[in-house]
C-alpha cells in the first residue's frame, strides 16, 4: 500500500504502469473485489458525474436562490467564440460550475473528494474529453488517478473544510484533477505528481467561509477557479516544469496550515466572506433571522 | 490510514450539498438506526462545532433524520426526511451545543421508543467518511483501517468465543478486538476489526447466537 506520493510514483515507475493501474490494483488488494467489480463501480460513479454535468449545463437553481444558471451563461459565451482564455479551460470551468450548481440544488452528485469540491474533477474530465477523445476505459482511469492522489491527501492531511479549510477540499480536488489530466494527456507518473504539487501550492491557505453555511457562495466559483488552476498546472507539468518543493511536502504544508487556521475560517460561517455585510444580509434573508 | 478505498475519495454518490455535513451526517444517523434495529419513536440530536453552526445550510438535520429512517446517502427522500419522520409520528429535537469537541463535525444521537433507547456519538471526518466514537457510554477506539463490526451482547461466558468461532468458520481473521461492559452480567459490547469484508449473511448468523443482541457493520 502506498503511503505518500513518492511511493505511488516509485511503484508506477518500478512496475512500468500508470498511476491509475496502481490504484486499481491496490483497491482489488484491499477490498478483495475483482478487477471487473472495481471498474464497474467506478463506471457507475462516472455516470453520476456525467448526468450531473448534463443537468447543470441546462440550468438549475438552488433553493436559496444564491446559485444556479452560471454554467449556462458560460456555455453560451463559449459558443459565441469571442473568449479570451481558451475553449477547453472555459468548458472545464463551466462543467465544474454545472456540477456544483446541481450539488447546491440538493441534486445527486459524486463526491470528489467532497461534495463541496465535486465540480473540479468531472469539470476538467468532461472538458479534456472533447480535446483528447478518450475511450470510456480511459475516462474511468482518470478517476482512479485522481483518486490515488486524493487518497494520499486524505490519509496524510485532510479533505475536510471543517478540519483544513477550502485548501483541503477544492485544493485537493484541483491537485487530483491536474494529475489525472496529465496522465490522460500521456504524461509520466512524475509529471502527474508535479502537476498536483503546482496546483496545491496555489491553493494553500484558502479558507472555508460559506455564506449562511450553504455550499454555494463562494463554493461554486471556487470550483470554477479550481478547474482552471488544474488545467494550467497540468499544461505546466506537461511542458516539463517541476515544483521546487516536492509534492508530499506541499501536502504536509497544507495540513499544517489547516491546523493553524482559525475556527472562524473552517466551515463555521463565522468569518471571511460569510461575515461580510452582504454575506450576513443574505444569511438573514434566507433564514429569516440573523444568526450571530 | 483512515481512508482505505479509492471510493472513499471518488464517492460516495450522494444528495448534495455537503459530503461531511450531509452524506456523513446521513451515515451517522443510519448507523444509529442499524444498531437500534428498528425505527425510533423519538430522537434527540445534539450538534457540535461546525455541525452546530451550519446545519441548516448543509441539510445536516434532514440528513441525520434521513439516516434514522434508513435512507442511504443517494436516496432523494433525504430532502424530505424531517417531514416524513413527522408524518410517521417521530418526535424530533435538535440541540445546538456550545461545547468544544475534539472533532469539529460531531453529533450525539439519542434515539428510542417504549422498548429502549440508544446513544451514539459520531464524527464526520471528510468526504462522507464517518467514525463512531461512543456507543451507549462505551468509548470506541476504531482505527477505521479495516472493516469493523459492533456486537452488542449480554455479558455471559461463551458469548465472545461463539462469535469468534463463526468468524473462524468463514476464514475471517480478527486484527483487533475490544470487549467492554458496564456491569458484570449486564450489557456488553464487542468491537471487532477484521481483515476481510464481512457479508450480510455472516452478520445474520452472528445475530442468531445465544446472548447476542445486535450485530452491525460500521466500516466497509
Amino acid at each position: 500500500m502506498f503511503r505518500n506520493v513518492a511511493e505511488l510514483v516509485e511503484l508506477a515507475i518500478s512496475k512500468n504502469k500508470k498511476i491509475s493501474e496502481i490504484m486499481i490494483e491496490q483497491e482489488m488488494d484491499v477490498t478483495g473485489r475483482s478487477r471487473d467489480e472495481v471498474l464497474a463501480f467506478m463506471d457507475r460513479n462516472l455516470r453520476v458525474m456525467e448526468e450531473a454535468v448534463e443537468r447543470g449545463i441546462k440550468g438549475v437553481k438552488s433553493h436559496s436562490g444564491l446559485t444556479g444558471g452560471d454554467a449556462v451563461l458560460l456555455q453560451k459565451y463559449i459558443e459565441k467564440g469571442n473568449f479570451l482564455s481558451g475553449k477547453t479551460i472555459l468548458d472545464a470551468v463551466s462543467k465544474a460550475v454545472a456540477t456544483n450548481e446541481v450539488n447546491a440544488a440538493m441534486g445527486t452528485i459524486c463526491a470528489t473528494p467532497t461534495a463541496g469540491s465535486a465540480g473540479v474533477v468531472p469539470g476538467t474530465l468532461f472538458a479534456v474529453k472533447e480535446k483528447l477523445n478518450p475511450t470510456r476505459e480511459e475516462m474511468v482511469a482518470f478517476l482512479f488517478t485522481a483518486g490515488a492522489f486524493g487518497f494520499v491527501v486524505a490519509n496524510n492531511a485532510s479533505i475536510s473544510g471543517a478540519a483544513g479549510g477550502c485548501q483541503a477540499e477544492v485544493g485537493s480536488a484541483s491537485g487530483m484533477a491536474a494529475a489525472a489530466i496529465v496522465e490522460m494527456a500521456g504524461g509520466s507518473p512524475e509529471q502527474c505528481a508535479e502537476a498536483m504539487a503546482i496546483t496545491l501550492k496555489n491553493m494553500l491557505g484558502l479558507v472555508c467561509d460559506p455564506v449562511a453555511g450553504l455550499v454555494e457562495v463562494p463554493c461554486v466559483k471556487r470550483n470554477a477557479m479550481g478547474a482552471a488552476n488544474a488545467m494550467v498546472a497540468a499544461d505546466m507539468a506537461l511542458a516539463g516544469i517541476t515544483s521546487r518543493i516536492p509534492c508530499d511536502e506541499v501536502i504536509d504544508a497544507m495540513y499544517k496550515i489547516g491546523q493553524s487556521m482559525p475556527t472562524a475560517l473552517k466551515e463555521t460561517a463565522q468569518g471571511g466572506l460569510a461575515a461580510t455585510p452582504t454575506g450576513r444580509e443574505l444569511e438573514a434573508k434566507i433564514f429569516g433571522i440573523p444568526r450571530v | 490510514m483512515k481512508y482505505r478505498s479509492v471510493f472513499d475519495i471518488i464517492g460516495p454518490v450522494m444528495i448534495g450539498p455537503s459530503s461531511s455535513h450531509t452524506a456523513g451526517a446521513a451515515r451517522i444517523g443510519r448507523v444509529a438506526r442499524s444498531l437500534f434495529g428498528r425505527e425510533p419513536k423519538w430522537a434527540n440530536i445534539s450538534l457540535y462545532g461546525s455541525f452546530a453552526k451550519t446545519y441548516k445550510g448543509h441539510g445536516t438535520d434532514v440528513a441525520i433524520i434521513g439516516g434514522l429512517l434508513d435512507f442511504d446517502t443517494d436516496d432523494e427522500r433525504i430532502i424530505k426526511a424531517i417531514d416524513i419522520a413527522k408524518e410517521r409520528g417521530i418526535k424530533l429535537r435538535f440541540i445546538e451545543e456550545e461545547a468544544i469537541t475534539d472533532h469539529p463535525n460531531t453529533a450525539r444521537v439519542i434515539i428510542g421508543d417504549d422498548k429502549g433507547e440508544l446513544e451514539l456519538v459520531g464524527i464526520s471526518i471528510g468526504g462522507g467518511k464517518i467514525e463512531v466514537i461512543e456507543l451507549n457510554g462505551f468509548e470506541l477506539k476504531l482505527s477505521g483501517n479495516h472493516p469493523a463490526i459492533l456486537v452488542v451482547h449480554n455479558d455471559r461466558f461463551g458469548a465472545i468465543a461463539s462469535v469468534s468461532n463463526i468468524l473462524a468458520k468463514y476464514e475471517i481473521n480478527i486484527g483487533h478486538m475490544e470487549v467492554s461492559r458496564k456491569e458484570i452480567g449486564k450489557l456488553a459490547l464487542m468491537t471487532i476489526e477484521v481483515d476481510q469484508n464481512i457479508e450480510d449473511k455472516i452478520l445474520q448468523e452472528l445475530e442468531q447466537l445465544p446472548n447476542i443482541l445486535k450485530v452491525t457493520k460500521i466500516v466497509d
